[in-house]
């Protein structure tokens, strides 16, 4: 391989040809810094607008000062990243960059996350001489949606959430707009979030690094329902969660963390603590019974059969296919996810059992997940106005009421989800990643069409953090063609093959986050170090492996709701509870027949 | 989050797309395609964008982007006589500024806006080259040079009778 041979800092350092000055320094153990720069390697998403200039560096015999993040080691290069020269132009830009953004630190949402303030902190920034933005500078509103909230006046154009929205997600819902001072990134026409075409899958707050896109936060409504004396209070805790919020408190990424979460969530004074894994795996009970149902329909000569089926548990995804694919609707899952199935069964079900009224209760949910905010809010998943789940909150926002009511969340013991809607099995913790949902799936339809037992339970050809992949499961003869995407702009392709006529598989599994769950846009943030996913990744199937029951069907808990309540899988109650249908929300120009 | 559906008289739609397949369709032709938009309708409306989009398979949020950037890009129609008063250096030096607001006052609008009537619209430009005229001001295509302040009112009553001499 070409290598290249320079001198940063009086250090001499050899890397392959195209490695960047910043790589080279990394290498080095120099750590220059950066904003607008973002890479997540393991996912391949790049970030290298080389817009912001904070990275610059002195290049020998070159008479301007080198972005350090586009610019290519050449051989012979003599770099230097601290002379006073670039000390001072450091400062300016980032000087530069302050004058034009808010200095509300003490109330902003990202205080004490934030890169710009971790850079103010870095370079001892104590006053500032430029006041041209404070006096030019535009207004734009503060927007509140379900999801996500907008403040584009921090907005530093670093351009990561436009790169995630159309090259990641390519959704396409951001752009940056306008010129000089008001230059922002924005939607088109700076409109409402809720009239461009965005999923709400949040992946642009997981990368913004300042204020400007931050989530909804529900804690104090959270609070207030905890503290109504009237009002009973569920939460239900997502298995992604699971595996990352000892993050937040200073623990190893993927330390499970279930014992300790099912605690703090006790301690905070929630009436009844439930798993959003018991409802995943109710979740495969109904749409296993529908991809078999679709599968013996097909194989029996119905070419009419809408397949390959896809799964429709992620609330982002459902978005993408109403706004950019409503055509194919009638392919995905008519299952809802398991959040909503948890809500629609303690709302109904539970509250019965205990006696409570609907309005009475209050259904949390815990999520890695920020488009759960919106999935919640959707009017087909309430009952006469009243959602089935009425707030979903975030990892962080979790990680946020543990800090404000004390609990020394590392030291609580380890305490068991309530019953009944507490009982889970391994093959719901797998949700969580990418490839979880359909190998849980595979699970219990191999048992259910063969009626004979896994010869192995692991299927490791689902696996993994390719963006797309795909695996022909054995069923006893029959070859089910199964796909995998994650990340929306991976979806896409599994789509147009489908819309093409081009598409072998029987099912598809597609979560909008790169990496599945685990990587929520509500998960404690990576700042880009996939290594922290890679854990997260690895916790979920040690999850699974440490559960005493591994297959959906052989929950005792769901085994019991359909005998006391649900009666069979897809029968009537089912339908009325736990299935949805979706809508087409795509925007399109006509003919106005009635305008001359 | 519901959906949208614009629309549109046929005639412009049909320009739209005949304009874009013009430049193949072609996301790389863009602003080409705004140019040619915008000389047929006068301005770019967001309906006019939401076409463009979809003819050249970019989002709409990045047509916006271009339009929002370029300062000849208008998404409000221009006024039928369009006015520029020039700040380029020898103007501003030459009281450009006093003409401008000469304009301001006897229209009675901002930079960027449009009478009500549709008649006139108010916009700055940079330098347009009749630097020996300075103080420069266009309406439309005809430079009116060498003017002062006194000058503004006779040059809107000028294209006023205009208006009532086709009436």
């Amino acid at each position: 391989m070409d290598t290249v041979k320079l001198t940063i800092d009086n250090r001499e350092v050899e890397v392959p040809k195209g490695t960047t000055i910043l790589k080279a320094a990394q290498k080095l153990g120099i750590d220059i810094p950066t904003l607008c720069h973002f890479e997540l390697e393991g996912l391949k998403v790049h970030n290298r607008p080389g817009g912001c200039r904070i990275c610059v560096v002195e290049v020998e015999k070159r008479r301007n000062l080198a972005p350090a993040c586009v610019t290519e080691c050449m051989e012979g290069m003599v770099v230097k990243t601290n002379s006073i020269r670039v000390i001072n132009a450091r400062k300016t830009v980032l000087e530069l960059i302050l004058s034009d953004h808010p200095a509300d630190c003490l109330q902003c949402a990202k205080s004490g996350r934030c890169e710009l303030q971790d850079l103010a902190i870095r370079f001892g920034v104590r006053e500032n001489p430029y006041i041209g933005g404070n006096h030019e500078m535009s207004s734009y509103q503060v927007e509140v949606s379900p999801s996500i909230i907008r403040d584009m006046n921090k907005c530093v154009m670093c351009r990561r959430c436009e790169t995630m929205c159309n090259e990641m997600q390519t959704v396409g819902a951001l752009s940056a707009i306008e010129r000089g001072f008001p230059a922002v990134v924005s939607t088109a026409f700076n409109q409402h979030l809720d009239h461009s075409p965005c999923t709400f899958c949040g992946q642009c707050v997981a990368v913004c690094p300042v204020g400007a896109l931050t989530e909804v936060d529900h804690t104090s409504k959270i609070i207030r329902a905890i503290a109504d004396p009237t009002k009973k209070t569920v939460v239900q805790v997502a298995p992604a969660v699971r595996v990352a919020l000892g993050e937040e408190f200073g623990m190893e990424p993927g330390t499970i963390v279930t014992g300790k979460l099912t605690a703090a969530l006790k301690a905070l004074g929630f009436d009844y603590v439930f798993d959003t894994d018991w409802s995943a795996d109710l979740t495969i009970m109904e749409e296993g019974t529908e991809l078999i149902a679709r599968l013996t329909k097909f194989l029996a000569g119905d070419k009419t059969v809408p397949l390959p089926i896809l799964t429709s548990c992620c609330p982002a995804w459902v978005n993408f296919f109403e706004h950019q694919f409503p055509e194919m609707r009638d392919l995905p899952s008519t299952a809802k996810s398991p959040q909503q199935m948890f809500g629609a069964i303690a709302k109904s079900y539970f509250a019965e059992k205990i006696g409570c009224k609907r309005e009475d209760m209050i259904s949390v949910s815990v999520m890695p997940c920020l488009a759960k905010k919106y999935e919640c809010s959707r009017d087909e998943l309430k009952v006469n106005g009243n959602p089935d789940v009425d707030y979903s909150i975030s990892t962080r926002e979790l990680a946020r009421l543990i800090k404000m009511a004390n609990i020394d969340f590392t030291a609580l013991p380890d305490e068991k989800f309530d019953s009944p809607l507490g009982e889970s099995t391994g093959a719901a913790v797998i949700f969580g990643t990418t490839g979880g949902v359909i190998e849980a799936a595979v699970r219990t339809a191999y048992e259910v069409i063969t009626k004979k037992p896994l010869p192995k339970i692991d299927f490791e050809e689902l696996r993994g953090l390719e963006g797309v992949r795909s695996a022909t499961v054995d069923v006893d003869g029959l070859k089910l063609n199964i796909g995998i995407a994650h990340g929306l702009g991976n979806a896409r392709k599994l789509l147009e093959d489908i819309k093409a006529g081009k598409s072998q598989f029987h099912a598809i599994e597609i979560m909008a986050c790169p990496g599945g769950c685990i990587d929520g846009a509500g998960q404690p943030q990576h700042h880009g170090n996939s290594d922290i996913i890679k854990a997260r990744w690895e916790a979920i199937y040690r999850a699974d492996r440490e559960m005493p029951i591994r297959k959906s069907h052989e929950n005792p808990s769901i085994q019991a709701i359909y005998k006391e309540y649900l009666g069979e899988p897809c029968g009537h109650k089912s339908h009325e509870l736990l299935h949805t249908h979706y809508f087409d929300r795509q925007t399109t120009v006509e003919v106005d027949v009635d305008k001359k | 989050m519901d959906k949208i559906i614009i629309k549109m008289k046929k005639e412009v739609r049909e320009k739209i797309i005949e304009i874009c397949n013009r430049f193949n369709n072609n996301p790389g032709e863009l602003i080409n395609v705004l140019h040619a938009t915008q000389d047929f309708l006068g301005y770019l409306p967001a309906e006019a964008q939401e076409l463009v989009a979809e003819c050249l398979h970019i989002p709409t949020a990045k047509v916006y982007g271009v339009v929002s950037f370029y300062a000849f890009f208008t998404m409000t129609p221009k006024g039928k006589y369009p006015i520029s008063v020039c700040l380029g250096t020898a103007c501003y030096v030459r009281g450009a500024e006093k003409i401008l607001d000469a304009f301001k006052k006897e229209l009675n609008l901002e930079v960027g806006q449009t009478t009500p009537d549709g008649l006139f619209s108010l916009t700055c430009l940079r330098c347009v080259g009749a630097c020996g005229l300075a103080p420069v001001a266009m309406v439309g295509d005809k430079v009116y040079g060498r003017l002062a302040p006194a000058d503004v009112k006779n040059i809107v009553k000028e294209y006023k009778d205009l208006e009532a001499a086709n009436a």
